[in-house]
């Protein structure tokens, strides 16, 4: 299990100094909204189980993915339920993880005990497994009813089967499937500073830190710290974010992040034609995707670079199935192992929008599309909603306009005078057309069925000439940085936000010019916010403050 | 449950058997619980052969003027043209629905969605995504679903596990087995219990996964009363998903019915990368369907649903042909129509192959024998598309289908025609066919409460 030392960001504690002495604003009261079970995501599960038990754990298939809302997976998991085939695909998880945590090759690291018999039940070190294993599935002690039903369980296997370990796989099972698990459980006690409020436990309060930070449940040491208090004023977790934030371990927080931002959940279908697009290949998807989160983990973590260079970058990796694509002599043809690159600068490509990961995944499987490009710039990258198309479009207009027209700027003109069209492709046609010298997996082209492509257009008044031109367009817009701001706002407390979280989404905007744009510096702003662990009394509950399980 | 047990050895009997750790062998003559004299009732229970539900699903409907001949009212004989062809040799057991509406009271055709969500749940979203009533294959297993190992069964060969049309809600939608190798293991893998082994054990170790299940869902009841009022409601969820797994490791622990037409079907082949890499190419769809229609019909056959949901392609027809740069669902709103056609002549040929899927889907049911009838025969298979027009995203007269004689309940070879009635007549008809306790089914301008009587008996 990582620690919290080490660190290739350690830098994060001296910036935060300097920042805090500069003048930023202060963080605006919250009051909360009604704390809510989030469901795990697949990465999650696979992390937990991976720190809990070792790496060495294969976690078999995978669940039901969440639904995206509000333009995230991390809000979806605060409505996510779980359906009956769902809940086999969970189970049938938990069988294997068990089976393979107490085989003879892990139960040396994972049990920390021996028993009297490896053939009988024996309480004593089931004991000691489980209410080290527990806590750190269940993201706080066990409870003594629960640490008594899982030791009966265990001891009923293990009668049954014979086999010690056997009974703490039966155990282990039980407690895998169990939704305190599954879902992460905001447990809330009495507020003393506010009568009749209530508040999130420590616990609760160092889960929503790690997971905002690591995407996993906090190791023991963030538990024990949170035990001891080190949660309850801010300069006990000032001192926690930043030695997490220092941590290599944060990089598991920021790719999940932009995983969610940039709706990489997408890649998982991403087919294109194998007879339009040779180079095209499982590969290259992994490849692709991966290119994407390795610029931006360089470059807001390695380099803390201004975030909204992200779309002017020239700086990226690759591997020998991009190369191909990309037409780049110097990457082995069939290599995978990752090489730094460095766009040259008379070369097209600059900035996210021009990689594969891209222009791959806006686009068809046998052709590029302008529209699903500006689309997905608006929607996941400005947070600007592009309004459905009307469902009594006629389209006999725009019939057979491949063969009549050979750009798709020309066969997207006949949309723009239409009126039913015309308003949503006004809005994403322009933008979308300036990457138009990718095709449809990000190859570049200077030319479309012969004639010479026009990437020119405007973004929100402001024109460019093609698609580097776009990416500084991006970058000064003050869209691009307020939808970050407020997706990770949203991430963070896992629902949207709404106009009462207006201030602190706002406060955020400003600190985040303030830190010149650092995203680590607004991810511990966010972390060390108030808000993030306000929560107002759950609606309709039987008793509205659970009571907190701090004993073990 | 009990007839499942020979009438000497109560259940609790085996158990208790088990638990002490005593290896339980129950012979029973082979094949002892075949069918009676008439092939229409298990012979050991006298109980009528099991009556199930299923839906199908095609993307982009069909196309106008050439997929059925249309009529000026109700009667028997479908018109099947040259779109359908494939369907025609199944006339006899098909019904043909057109001509219903589907009202929107002022609400937005959100394209290629509204159009299923109204037609399989009764009501129509108010934005998208939304899903705001159980869709009617769930409402049928609340009502037929028990007693097998899954309440029911989804699968698709559009390759997107999410796009399954079978939810309770917006958050709560089953998503689809897409790997025919995971639909295997899932339905004929090690829980199998083979109903015509010589020999029965249970498994101690089913019994014990059953307590530990039972016993984390009493300790979590506490937990559930200090919920908010919607996540009490997301872990009732969680709640019955666990009760559903709890029958089936109790049904696990029983002897099922000798059932010769169940067969344990040899396992698929793992698929060929290059197939991998290119799901949605339409050979691939069709060899995907093809062994997932098998799999889903001997599940039937050896009674482990009664309930059972198949997507050939999903709602926005990811499809394709290798070497084409439209999709089926793109050439529906950009290919020209061939005016010595009338059509659309390739996405009309993407319409064929749905056409020709349904038809093998159909077949492979039939193909298996049962009582003294067919599979088919006692299913009733519910087959629509989100669109009438997908040209135009019409949403009126979507087709939809009724295949099957439902063990006798219900007419087949009949076309009728909607006159613009609520298109949830049909799923009110299906759910009233299937025993579904309900006077009326929809909301808004969809609420109804007049099945197709002239298709019931």
């Amino acid at each position: 299990m990582s620690g919290w030392k080490g660190g290739s960001h350690v830098g994060v504690a001296l910036s935060a100094a300097l920042a805090l002495a500069a003048c930023v604003p202060n963080e605006p009261p919250s009051a909360g909204a009604p704390a809510t079970l989030r469901r795990l995501s697949n990465d999650q599960y696979r992390n937990i189980i991976a720190d809990v038990f070792g790496p060495q754990i294969t976690v078999a298939g995978q669940a039901d993915a969440l639904q995206r809302s509000y333009g995230l997976l991390a809000v979806g998991a605060s409505k996510a339920e779980i359906t009956p085939s769902g809940y086999e695909k969970y189970y049938a998880m938990a069988r294997s993880v068990a089976r393979q945590a107490v085989s003879l090759d892990n139960r040396a690291s994972v049990v920390p005990c021996t028993p009297r018999s490896a053939a009988e039940p024996d309480e004593n070190c089931a004991q000691q497994f489980f209410v080290k294993v527990g806590r750190l599935l269940y993201r706080r002690p066990l409870a003594p009813a629960e640490l008594a039903l899982v030791l009966r369980m265990a001891g009923e296997g293990a009668r049954l089967r014979q086999d010690f370990y056997g009974g703490l796989e039966v155990g282990l099972v039980g407690m895998l499937q169990s939704p305190q698990f599954l879902f992460v459980v905001d447990t809330l006690e009495p507020d003393p500073a506010h009568a009749g409020k209530p508040r999130l436990t420590a616990y609760a309060r160092a889960a929503r830190l790690s997971l905002l930070l690591w995407n996993t449940s906090p190791n023991e040491q963030l538990l024990t710290a949170a035990e001891h208090g080190a949660l309850d004023g801010a300069a006990g977790r000032k001192d926690i974010v930043d030695r997490m934030l220092s941590s290599p371990r944060v990089e598991a927080g920021v790719r999940a992040f932009f995983e969610d931002f940039l709706r990489f959940d997408q890649f998982e279908t991403l087919e294109k034609d194998s007879v339009i697009y040779p180079a095209f290949s499982v590969r290259v998807v992994e490849d692709a995707r991966e290119q994407v989160l390795r610029t931006v983990l360089k470059h807001v973590l390695d380099k803390r670079a201004d975030y909204r260079d992200l779309f002017t970058t020239r700086d990226t990796f690759i591997t020998g199935s991009l190369a191909r694509i990309y037409r780049v002599p110097t990457a082995k043809p069939e290599g995978s192992a990752w090489v730094p690159y460095e766009f040259p600068d008379d070369d097209p490509r600059a900035g996210l929008l021009t990689e594969v990961g891209f222009a791959a995944l806006a686009s068809h499987p046998g052709r590029s599309s302008p529209t699903l490009r500006g689309r997905a710039i608006r929607e996941n990258l400005l947070c600007q909603k592009v309004p459905d198309p009307p469902g009594n479009v006629d389209f006999s207009r725009f019939e057979s306009a491949d063969a009549q027209k050979k750009t798709a700027r020309e066969r997207l003109a006949l949309h723009s005078t239409n009126a039913a069209c015309a308003g949503c492709h006004k809005i994403t046609d322009p933008i979308g057309l300036a990457l138009e010298n990718l095709d449809g997996i990000g190859q570049f082209r200077s030319t479309e069925n012969g004639v010479v492509i026009d990437a020119s257009g405007t973004l929100d008044g402001v024109p460019f000439n093609d698609a580097a031109g776009l990416g500084r367009a991006m970058r000064d817009n003050p869209a691009t940085t307020s939808c970050v701001v407020q997706r990770l706002a949203s991430y963070s407390l896992g629902r949207n936000t709404t106009g009462s979280d207006k201030p602190f989404v706002d406060y955020l905007g400003q600190s985040f010019a303030r830190d010149d744009y650092d995203f680590l510096e607004l991810l511990r702003r966010v972390a060390l916010s108030e808000t993030l662990f306000a929560v107002a009394p759950p609606v309709g509950a039987s008793s509205g403050v659970q009571t907190a399980r701090m004993e073990p | 449950m009990s007839i499942l047990l020979p009438r000497t050895i109560t259940r609790r009997r085996v158990l208790r058997s088990v638990l002490d750790g005593a290896a339980v062998t129950l012979a029973l003559p082979f094949l002892d619980c075949a069918l009676n004299g008439n092939g229409t009732a298990l012979a050991a229970s006298g109980k009528p052969l099991p009556l199930r539900f299923g839906t199908w699903y095609w993307g982009m409907g069909h196309t106008p003027g050439h997929a059925i001949a249309e009529k000026a009212q109700t009667g028997s004989g479908i018109g099947f043209l040259e779109e359908t062809a494939a369907l025609k040799p199944l006339a006899d057991q098909l019904n043909f629905f057109s001509g219903f509406g589907m009202p929107l009271d002022g609400r937005s055709n959100y394209t290629h969605f509204t159009g299923w969500v109204g037609n399989r749940t009764g009501s129509v979203p108010q934005k998208e995504g939304e899903i705001a009533s159980p869709t009617l294959d769930l409402l049928i297993a609340d009502t037929i679903g028990a007693g097998t190992r899954f309440k029911t069964l989804d699968a698709s060969s559009a390759g997107i596990a999410r796009e399954n049309y079978s939810a309770r809600s917006t958050e709560s939608r089953a998503q689809a087995e897409i790997s025919p190798v995971a639909l295997y293991t899932r339905l004929f893998g090690p829980d199998f219990v083979d109903p015509n082994a010589g020999t029965f054990q249970p498994d101690p170790a089913v019994m014990l996964e059953k307590s530990v299940l039972s016993a984390f869902v009493e300790q979590n009841r506490d937990f559930s009363r200090t919920l908010g009022a919607e996540d009490r409601r997301r872990l009732d969820e969680y709640f019955t998903s666990i009760r559903q797994l709890e029958n089936r490791l109790a049904l696990q622990l029983e002897k099922p019915v000798p059932n010769e037409v169940c067969v344990r079907p040899a396992r698929p082949a793992e698929p060929a990368p290059d197939k991998l890499a290119q799901v949605r190419e339409i050979p691939n769809v069709i060899e995907t369907h093809a062994i997932m229609a098998k799999l889903l019909a001997m599940a039937v056959a050896c009674n482990q649903t009664r309930v059972f949901n198949m997507v050939f392609t999903d709602n926005f027809a990811n499809v394709r042909k290798k070497g084409e740069t439209y999709t089926h669902h793109l050439l529906t709103h950009t290919e020209m129509i061939d005016p010595s056609r009338g059509y659309q002549p390739m996405a009309f040929w993407f319409n064929q192959r749905c056409s020709e899927a349904f038809a093998a889907y159909l077949a492979t049911l039939a193909s298996i024998r049962e009582g003294s009838g067919t599979l088919l025969d006692n299913c009733l298979i519910f087959a629509a598309s989100e669109t009438n027009y997908a040209k135009l995203h019409t949403i009126d007269s979507i087709p939809v289908w009724l295949a099957g004689k439902a063990a006798g309940r219900i007419k087949t070879g009949l076309h009728v025609v909607g006159g613009g009635d609520p298109i949830t007549r049909v799923g009110l008809t299906a759910m009233k066919i299937m025993g579904v306790p309900l006077r009326n089914w929809g909301t808004k301008s969809l609420q109804t409460s007049k099945p197709i009587t002239e298709v019931m008996v």
